[in-house]
Formats: C-alpha cells, structure tokens, sequence
C-alpha cells in the first residue's frame, strides 16, 4: 500500500513532541493499538493534521487524545459525542473523531449515542470496549459480561451486557462495525471505511483491560486476553451462517451496517442553502 | 449635521429581546433543549438562525448535550448561546465548570422559574442566585448578569457576549419569568450604536503558540479548532500547553489566571444603576423584575418626602462591593426585595458588616414583589 507508515514516521509526525511522556497505559493495555491504528487510518485517507478533531471522553480512552497532533479536546465523562456534534454542526469540513470507552460511550453517555447515530450527525464514534471501568479502579460497566466479576458486582455481574453494534444499528448509524486490537489489519480498514463514511460512524473496538478484568476473572496474563479474542472472534458472515447453540461465547466482527443517509450537518447546510438562494433571488 | 437615524421599535417579549440582543451581538449558533419559561428564545433562534448567513440551530437531546454542543461550537469559533430554566440550568452545571476550566466563551440565559426540582414551571422566581455563582464544582470565578426589563434584555444580552469574548468565560444572564414574559416596546439599536467585542485570536505564528499562556489581561488568544493551531483543550488541571498537570506550581499558576482574569476588571464587569441614592437614607438593591417594582417604590417615596434610593444590580457576580460601599456611607437602611429565601440580601449583609440595617422581604409563592410592599417597608424606616 502506498500509503503505509512505519512506526517511527508514526512518532515523528504524528506524536505530540512537547508532550511528556511516558503515558498513562498499564503493560498490555489495547489502547495504544487503537490509538496507532486511528493514526494509520487518517494518514492512509491523506486527512491534514490541521482538519482532524479527537474528541475525547473520560477514563483511559479519554487520555489517548493527549498524546496526538491533532487538535484535541479531552471533555466531560460521557459527553464527548455533544462536543463533537457542536463542532461538526459549526464547522462541517472538519473530520471529527470521538474517542470513548464502553463506560463513557454506553452507560453516562449512552442518551447521547443514540441521539448522534439517530441524527446521523457526520462524526465517527470509536468506542475502545474493555468491559471494565479500568481507570477508576476495575467497577462494572454495562459491557461487562454477565457472571463476570468486578469491583462493584463482587458476586457476579448480575445483568446483560450491552450489544454496542445492535444499539447503534437501531439508533441509525450510517455504518456500524467491530474489531478487535488482535486482529489490526482488519480493525484498520474499517476505521478507514469508518471515518471515509458521512454521517454518523461507529467501530466498536474490543481492547483488553488485563489490570482492571483479565487479572479477576481467570487469564492469568495479558496474552491470555490476546488469545481469548483470537478464538472468540468470527467474521460476521460466518457467524451468520452458525447455527444458534454454536454463536454462543463467539464474538462476531466486521463490518454490519453500511446506509446512505446524509449526515445531519449536510441536510441542515442544504436547507441553509436553500434560504439563501430564495434570499438572493429577492424572496422573504 | 445628519440627523441620528431613527431606531427600529418592536412590541417584543423579554424572550424575543434576547434573541435580538445575540444576532446583533453576532451570536451565529444556538444550541438548546426546550423548557418553560425560556423556550421562545429557542423557538425563536429555530426560526432565524438558519436564514442567517452563518447561523447554526440545533435541538439536542437534554440540556448536559446543549452545554457540550455549545462548548464545541465556541471552541470551532463561534459565538455560541443556549438558554434554559432551573431543571435544565442544574443539568448544564458540568459542563459549565468545562467552559470555565477550557476557557471557552459562551452565553448561557437561565429564566428563573420557582424551585427546587420542577417547581413552579410558569411563574417568576429568583431562586437561582447562589447556584448561578456556585453551581458548578470546585473554586471558580463566573460573570452573572441580569436584566429588569425588555430593553434591558437586549443590551445586557449584548453586554453578555462582549464580556464572554472579552474574558473568555461563559456568562450567565439571569432572567426571572416576569421579564422573559412580560411584552413592551423597545429599541433595536443601529449599528455603530453599540459595541461588539470578538475574543483575541493569536497573531503569532502556530509552533510558538501556547494556548494557556499567561498574559497582561490573564486571557490568552484563543484560535478556532483547525486554524492551524494544533493544541490539546482538557477540563483537568493543566499546564500553558494545555497538558494535564499534577505539579502544585503549575497548579497554582492556572487557578490564580482565570480568577485574575475576572478580579482585576471588576470596574468593567460590575454593572448597576444608581436611582437617587447620593443622598439617600434608605437604599433598595434590587435585580431582575423586582428592581422594576423598587424604581416605583422609591419614587413614591421621595412624593413623601423621604430620601429613598435604589441600587439596581444588572451585574450580581461579581458581587458589585464598590457601589454597595459607596450607598453604605450615608444609608442607614438597606431593603433588598428578593423573590427567593434571601439569596443577594447574604451578599448585601457580607459587604454591610454590621454598618446599615439590611431589611428582607423575601416572596417564594410564585408572586411577584409589588411595589406597594416594598414601600411599606421603606415608610417603616
């Protein structure tokens, strides 16, 4: 591919120089796997430094935003989709990308994601799913699996884990897909697909949280974690095809929702538009 | 010699005063969700932002979602406004103290209306006071204005984005339900009429830039997202690059800026109207449609013969000390009509120190103070 980078061009022209390091993620941490596939993606569609926007929300997701030279904006726990939607909505030609954990993105922030994906509002939404509350010390998030243990579900996570892709499927996203950070080369084509896309763009990326969950519920070591996500996951396709009693603890991933809608921001500067020109001709 | 060109006159609501009071402001985006008694500023802004040529409306879905589009939108360059009432007013309150900490100049227009919780959803109160200086967490410094009329709702609207682009700060315009509400004739001003202030963008080329730099005035120039000028914006404690920080003096150097910021202007900020308080005895301070029923009270007074003043506040934060000293050498009554428990009357008694005697009257049944109860307490002495 023309437009691959290799790992010190990704330092040198993509990592913040006056920001010091080393920064905050745990040894075997997912994060900095999806952090550099963002970084690959948006080199690979030739976006300008100067036109990419990462929204950040709270938690470890929160603090990738730091470590970028992009213009970044790190927000309020759960809110990062209502800056980005300012944003896009007062500056349409800028690439506005929100980072944001399963906490931040599911459970305080879960009005707004499916206010953004109903709106179609043109802002890509990545979603680092780690299953855990990994920064304030390993609580239950609402993508913990069921039976799992946690900080704050000590006997067994209680209830039904959220499905990410299901959620903003029904809310109306333009495109929905799910990676995985051990399956890279796949994440980073429909991070690609994700932010090419207008309208509202969502790629649930499953990371693993070995400090916070891995450590408590059963793998022993971070690779552990590597090697559950190699097994569990299944292109989407095949997992269609597999009989019910089979798609139990599989993890399907790919691509599941690609629409056409126009984004928010466009259907509102038509209309705009349109004003303008019956002003022009001399209407009201 | 030209004679001045006559002034456009409308027959407008409070509300509609705000509206017109931010477009010629050059407020170019409204993000807002729907609550009684501030909604016309939001139905308004629906129907005249988007045949503007840059105007940006959006309804979003609760009023946390509101302040962030808000805060983004200022942030992206624009002069950004939402209005609200109590409920909502309570929901903004985070992501307020991220305008204050990030700096990002906006206007929020609270219509006060009876609390707590839902309340009184129709009726004029003033309940807000201490929440719109102490709402949001943590040690902050927040301009809060208010307006007693409908004129008054324009240009203090004007006054509010000036000094949120001037400071780089949110600013609160507090409104009660009686002024939003109340229709009367007023004045569009010309251009050139008044001023319009536009927050300071950096001249100096990107890679000197820091964005949390301190300056003569404490406000740093503030570029729009994808000028050029690459920068990190986080709501925790940071450093001039906007890094997060955890080191007690950089610490320290950001939380005296933005309180200096706001302290060493007080002559700007602290806005009032003196009504025949030179020689007055008894003085009223008063804010919001409650300074409209004290204007009549103290006239009729003076018919009786007594020296009575009013010190209007149109600024509540900071607290206007100055003015208050300056009624208190030679008033021996201060009355401080409030439609709420006593909020300002806590602010009046702190700068007073024990010198006049500061009467209360205090309505919280939804009513409006008349200007009959606040003569009688005026005759009492």
């Amino acid at each position: 591919m023309s437009n691959s980078i290799t790992g010190n061009e990704i330092i040198h022209k993509y990592l913040r120089h006056n920001k010091k390091f080393p920064h905050v993620l745990c040894a075997g941490c997912g994060h900095g796997i999806v952090l550099g596939t963002l970084i690959r993606s948006i080199h690979a569609l030739e976006i300008p430094k100067d036109d990419v926007v990462i929204v950040a929300g709270i938690g470890c997701s929160g603090r990738l935003a730091v470590y970028v030279d992009f213009n970044t904006v790190h927000t309020t726990h759960g809110r990062a989709l209502t800056f980005a939607t300012g944003i896009k909505m007062a500056n349409p030609k800028l690439n506005v990308i929100a980072l944001m954990g399963d906490g931040d993105a599911l459970s305080i922030g879960g009005n707004h994601l499916i206010h953004a994906a109903r709106r179609n509002i043109g802002v890509t939404a990545m979603v680092l799913n780690n299953s855990i509350y990994g920064m304030t010390g390993g609580q239950s998030s609402p993508a913990t699996p069921e039976g799992a243990t946690t900080m704050t579900m000590p006997y067994g996570q209680l209830d039904k884990s959220f499905d990410t892709v299901e959620l903003a499927r029904g809310a109306g996203a333009n495109y929905v897909a799910r990676g995985t950070v051990f399956h890279v080369k796949k994440l980073e084509k429909i991070m690609t697909e994700a932010i090419a896309r207008p309208g509202f763009s969502l790629v649930e990326a499953i990371t693993p949280c070995h400090t916070q969950y891995g450590r408590k519920n059963k793998y022993k070591s971070p690779v552990e974690m590597y090697k559950w996500m190699k097994k569990a996951a299944i292109p989407v396709e095949r997992y269609n095809e597999l009989p019910e009693d089979k798609r139990k603890d599989r993890l399907p991933i790919g691509v599941f929702v690609e629409r056409d809608r126009d984004g928010f921001e466009e259907r509102y500067f038509n209309m705009k538009a349109e004003f303008l020109k019956q002003g022009a001709k001399g209407g009201k | 010699m030209a004679r001045p060109k006559k002034r456009r006159e409308i027959f407008a609501l409070g509300n509609e005063a705000v509206v017109e009071g931010a477009l010629l402001a050059g407020c170019s985006f409204y993000g807002g969700y729907p609550i009684t008694p501030s909604s016309e500023i939001m139905e308004i802004m629906a129907a005249r932002l988007p045949k503007t040529e840059d105007g940006v409306f959006i309804q979003l879905e609760d009023e946390i979602a509101s302040m962030g589009a808000v805060i983004g939108a200022s942030m992206a360059g624009r002069k950004a406004l939402t209005a609200t009432s109590g409920p909502g007013f309570s929901l903004m309150q985070e992501n307020l103290g991220y305008a204050i900490m990030a700096e990002a100049p906006l206007v929020l227009v609270n219509v006060m209306r009876g609390g707590p919780s839902t309340g009184l959803p129709t009726s004029p109160a003033q309940g807000d006071v201490q929440q719109a200086r102490w709402g949001t967490h943590g040690d902050h410094p927040i301009i809060v204005l208010s307006a007693s009329n409908v004129q008054e709702c324009l240009d203090m609207t004007i006054t509010a984005f000036n000094m949120a682009e001037k400071y780089r700060t949110p600013v609160i315009l507090l409104l009660d339900e009686v002024t939003s509400h109340t229709r009367e004739k007023i004045e569009i001003p010309n251009e050139g009429e008044y001023e319009v202030f536009s927050r300071s963008v950096p001249s100096m080329p990107p890679e000197w830039y820091k964005p949390y730099e301190e300056t003569v005035r404490g406000v740093p120039p503030m570029p729009p997202l994808g000028a050029g000028y690459r920068f990190h914006v986080t709501g925790l404690t940071h450093d001039r690059n906007g890094f997060p920080t955890q080191r007690p003096e950089e610490i320290v150097e950001l939380m005296d800026r933005i309180h200096r910021k706001i302290d060493q202007f007080f002559y700007d900020i602290q806005l009032v109207d003196e009504i025949e308080t030179e020689d007055a005895d008894t003085v009223v301070i008063a804010y919001g449609s409650v300074a409209r029923s004290a204007e009549l009270a103290v006239q009729q007074a003076r018919e009786n013969g007594i020296k009575a003043g009013l010190l209007k506040l149109k600024t509540l934060f900071p607290f206007p000390r100055r003015h208050t000293e300056k009624v208190l050498a030679h008033a021996k009554t201060l009355i401080v009509p409030e439609m709420n428990m006593g909020q300002m009357s806590r602010e009046v008694k702190r700068v007073n120190m024990g010198r006049a005697s500061v009467r209360t009257i205090n309505r919280i049944d939804g009513q409006i103070v008349t200007p009959a109860e606040i003569l009688k307490v005026i005759m009492q002495g």
